[in-house]
């Protein structure tokens, strides 16, 4: 049996990749699927500790479920002002985003 | 199943009729239905929020036999859903919060390319208050996080609510950019708390949780920065001052009050649940004594050289979400019902100074304060209403920002943290100092090009007499803070 450290290495990479990403990238289609891996990467997490440390109950993977439920209604939000975005400036870069600031 | 327990849940279900009558309501109502011409819809909503305001505080007073506690405390779904008598005080301010909202946007709405988006407004509206009733009432994580993603998601839609204004699409994308990262922290700290404890119920991790070791305070660490977000603390604050400038005005004085009223309070609640273990403690204290302080004075510092209003009302806000959660330094009963007060009076001073400025906006279009210059010549009720506002915002005596931040710093300073109280009442000063810029520039400096007198529509007036009424006789009535004090708990 794979031991529980392989799949926390695992989530606390695709994390920290995410949170990287968030802050280097610049469209922001690129920074919304970092956020998807952060957000994976807690679901990930959940299962694990679920099916591994307490596997009497289904908490976790009820968590897990809502998390990717919640992740995508979010995703739905966040691209629709996107494109509300893209209709006003022909771009969707970050280093647009810049009228407004101090 | 016991289908009693349901009747703890009286305020989300009778706030979810309201919301299903509105649904309903907005396809027989809304503009395209009589041939493009506009159907106003503010009184519906009001009267029916109104309504559901007085339920609660129907359920609040004090009645006759056991009936009274079966009404207002309780769970469901075996305790991940929890009311008390303190989670249905905050949840009547934050109703009142909303009421006064939706009066202050009815000019806004009425304007031609809202008038088809009007329902809308009002559904996404409570449902972000549905979402703020959920996350005060969990006792567990799931429960909660789906409250403040309710809570905070639909938000973003109303920050984007001016599709054809490019400053609007921009402070919305800045917001739900951040709200999913600082969720996504949320999340990962959850899970590690989860993994360490084994339970998600607040009162378990407590329970069955023997010591503490590093993986859980991280946990904690990632919950915090989270809500940090969402109560915009300084480091986490970034986003406050353009989305607040970017938001119609409307929208940003219900994120300013509303939103990060119910986080405060929730931060509270879970907190104390935390608090079992010495170690959590002391940590929990000493990460907010830095971020209580530097909320405080970062905001101040920056509302100093803000020239926009609306970018200035966003530093106040973050200076005055440090002195809101002040009370969760020592967790006790007394920082809760301080709190509690505290929110309140802040609710109807930032509602008030708010209603003024979307007033004037609407009707003139200017923001800037030196446009404000010599409105006290052209509209001398308006700018009269302001500077109560602000007076009590500063927390000058008669008013009844005095009080609220006097049991503040009381419960505070009981706790033990006198020098932290002694920075904040340094800021106060300091605070007093930018409020005043703007009263001066309302009475003392001329103007050539003032605002011209205008008067604004009922339910305007409606909303600033409730916001004067709440400023002048929340300071005199002094029985509220007694009342909240008996049904306030803590560490």
């Amino acid at each position: 049996m794979i031991q529980i450290e392989y799949f926390l290495f695992v989530s606390a990479i695709m994390m920290f990749a995410g949170i990287y990403g968030f802050i280097t990238r610049k469209s922001t289609l690129a920074i919304l699927l970092s956020i998807e891996l952060m957000l994976n990467a807690a679901d990930i997490n959940f299962a694990v500790f679920n099916r591994l440390l307490y596997p009497n109950g289904h908490e976790g993977l009820f968590f897990a479920i809502f998390g990717i439920a919640i992740a995508a209604a979010e995703s739905a939000v966040a691209i629709a002002i996107m494109i509300n975005i893209y209709r006003q400036l022909q771009n969707i870069s970050v280093d647009q985003l810049t009228k407004m600031k101090w | 199943m016991d289908y009693s327990q349901f009747l703890s849940m009286q305020a989300e279900l009778s706030l979810l009729a309201v919301i299903i009558v509105l649904f309903v309501a907005d396809l027989f109502m809304s503009a395209d239905n009589k041939g493009g011409k506009g159907v106003y819809n503010t009184p519906l909503p009001v009267a029916l929020l109104a309504l559901h305001t007085l339920f609660l505080l129907y359920s609040l007073c004090p009645q006759s036999g056991s009936c009274h506690h079966a009404l207002s405390a309780g769970s469901a779904f075996g305790g991940m859903f929890l009311s008390t008598p303190m989670t249905t005080i905050v949840k009547l301010t934050l109703n009142l919060g909303t009421l006064i909202v939706f009066l202050m946007a009815h000019r806004w709405l009425s304007r031609e390319e809202n008038l088809v988006k009007q329902g809308e407004f009002y559904i996404i509206t409570l449902f972000t208050l549905l979402g703020m009733y959920f996350m005060m009432s969990s006792g567990h994580f799931l429960m909660f996080f789906i409250g403040l993603e309710l809570a905070s998601v639909p938000i973003s839609a109303l920050v984007a609510f001016d599709k054809y204004r490019y400053e609007s699409a921009e402070a919305a994308a800045k917001f739900i950019l951040l709200a999913l990262f600082s969720a996504s922290l949320l999340l990962y700290g959850v899970s590690l708390i989860y993994g360490c404890s084994g339970s998600l119920y607040f009162a378990d991790i407590s329970r069955f949780f023997p010591s503490v070791d590093a993986l859980f305070l991280l946990g904690v660490a990632f919950f915090v920065a989270g809500m940090g977000f969402k109560l915009s603390l300084v480091p986490f604050h970034l986003w406050t001052a353009d989305t607040y400038q970017g938001a119609p005005t409307v929208v940003t004085a219900h994120l300013s009050v509303l939103s990060k009223g119910a986080a405060a309070f929730t931060l509270l609640s879970i907190l104390i649940h935390f608090s079992f273990n010495e170690i959590i403690f002391q940590a929990w204290n000493e990460v907010f004594v830095w971020l209580i302080i530097a909320s405080i004075t970062v905001g101040n510092l920056f509302a100093i050289r803000q020239r926009n209003l609306k970018r200035f009302m966003a530093f106040s806000a973050i200076s005055q979400a440090g002195y809101l959660i002040l009370p969760i330094l020592g967790g006790t009963a007394q920082g809760m019902s301080s709190m509690v007060y505290y929110l309140i009076v802040y609710t109807v001073a930032n509602l008030g100074a708010f209603a003024v400025i979307n007033t004037i906006e609407q009707h003139s279009g200017k923001l800037l304060i030196d446009d404000y210059n010599g409105l006290y010549r052209t509209n001398p009720k308006l700018s009269f209403l302001l500077t109560l506002c602000l007076f009590s915002l500063a927390g000058i005596p008669p008013f009844a920002g005095f009080f609220s931040k006097f049991f503040v710093f009381m419960a505070a300073f009981s706790a033990g943290w006198h020098w932290v109280v002694l920075v904040a009442l340094i800021n106060t000063v300091i605070s007093l100092y930018y409020y005043l810029l703007i009263v001066k520039a309302m009475y003392i400096l001329p103007s050539e090009t003032p605002i011209s007198p205008f008067r604004s529509d009922r339910y305007t007036r409606a909303a600033l007499f409730i916001c004067l009424a709440g400023v002048i006789l929340l300071g005199l009535v002094g029985s509220l803070y007694t009342y909240i004090d008996t049904f306030s708990f803590g560490v």
